[in-house]
């Protein structure tokens, strides 16, 4: 079920080549329903996974992502797997998600669910979750932390890596 | 010592006053009350206005929201197979046109006439009817009785994005629930759509 993406021959020969370094390949998994997905949200490794539900279209999910972003530079990679999943409408993957990615130098690891039937799945999430995005998860083992709302900084999205590692 | 008491009392008040304060906004069960808002035709509208309603489809919508756009259609063609049958539509825009300016008065009035909207829509000016239902998005759907309790609340169907693949209408189903008799299952879903502009 799961469609890859990928651009990298045309930016070689793009303008934007000649003098910026900030390209890179985009790989973004467009998956068509949660259930496609769900295995991720009951991991039983000793990682910690740090989920964001964004879109393109959602101003204060862009506005955060820099902050994610931040967080995964200062958290070790091993310890901590971030992942951005998109709610962009499938079609608006190589329009508006990847060049967004690619302009935000967006390293962590991005996925796109394309499963409309909201209300199928959002309370697997989390039964508090209004739907409304920015939310994060972030799951360690059986232990999990909700946040529907915006971070302002990495700060923030660390204190919440650090409170489900002392979670009991 | 008398110092120390009142404020005490007044301390334990205050928590008591935080835990018993009732939970904002309409459940299902709760009696809705009416409102007097006003239509893009100039004209007040109040659900009393309806006198042979057997029930009532109110939806929070507006202009500018993405989902609201989808769901245009949607919402036209629930007004005219059900307000024949006694449940109209009334879409209330909750926004604030100072933060979001194309829920305007003016652009709700140019929208309405370009879908020819065949519902009120009316505008909660003073945004004071929205908080009272609890609406929290549009489009958002409280679907009340002829005695005006809440049935039904949250979307409109369960495939916003793509009309084609609605497996579940609930809003529909609600009505014919209501209509056998019955209560309708599910009787609240989580609706998908902009936040309100406050």
């Amino acid at each position: 079920m799961a469609i890859s993406f990928r651009i990298f021959t045309i930016l070689l020969f793009s303008q934007t080549w000649a003098y910026s370094q900030a390209w890179k390949a985009t790989d973004v998994t467009v998956y068509d329903t949660f259930e496609d997905i769900e295995k991720n949200f009951a991991l039983s490794d000793d990682s910690i996974h740090v989920i964001n539900f964004w879109a393109t279209w959602c101003k204060p999910c862009v506005a955060e992502l820099p902050f994610f972003e931040e967080a995964v530079d200062l958290t070790s990679k091993r310890a901590v797997k971030f992942t951005y999943i998109s709610l962009d409408f499938a079609k608006h993957i190589e329009t508006r998600v990847i060049p967004l990615l690619n302009n935000m130098k967006i390293s962590a690891n991005v996925v796109l669910l394309a499963d409309g039937k909201y209300n199928n799945w959002i309370d697997k999430v989390d039964p508090s979750w209004s739907g409304a995005i920015p939310a994060t998860v972030i799951i360690q083992g059986n232990k999990k932390i909700f946040f529907e709302g915006s971070f302002h900084s990495n700060e923030e999205i660390i204190e919440l890596i650090k409170k489900i590692k002392t979670q009991s | 010592m008398k110092k120390t008491l009142l404020s005490l009392f007044v301390l334990t008040s205050a928590i008591l006053l935080s835990f018993t304060l009732p939970h904002k906004g309409y459940h299902v069960g709760d009696k809705a009350t009416d409102f007097s808002l006003k239509n893009i035709d100039g004209k007040m509208v109040s659900l009393a206005d309806y006198k042979d309603a057997k029930g009532y489809i109110v939806i929070f919508t507006c202009n500018h929201c993405p989902w609201a756009v989808m769901y245009e259609d949607r919402i036209v063609e629930l007004h005219k197979k059900y307000a024949a049958q006694g449940y109209p539509v009334i879409a209330i825009n909750p926004n604030n046109p100072a933060v979001q300016p194309e829920d305007s008065f003016l652009k709700m009035q140019e929208r309405a006439k370009e879908k020819g909207f065949p519902f009120a829509y009316v505008m909660d000016e003073k945004q004071t009817v929205f908080p009272e239902y609890g609406a929290t998005k549009t489009p958002h759907v409280y679907l009340l009785d002829k005695d005006r309790v809440v049935q039904y609340i949250g979307a409109i169907d369960d495939s916003p994005k793509d009309a084609s693949a609605v497996e579940n209408p609930y809003v529909e189903q609600a009505i014919k629930a209501l209509q056998n008799g019955k209560k309708p299952d599910p009787k609240s879903t989580k609706a998908i759509g902009c936040s309100i502009k406050v």
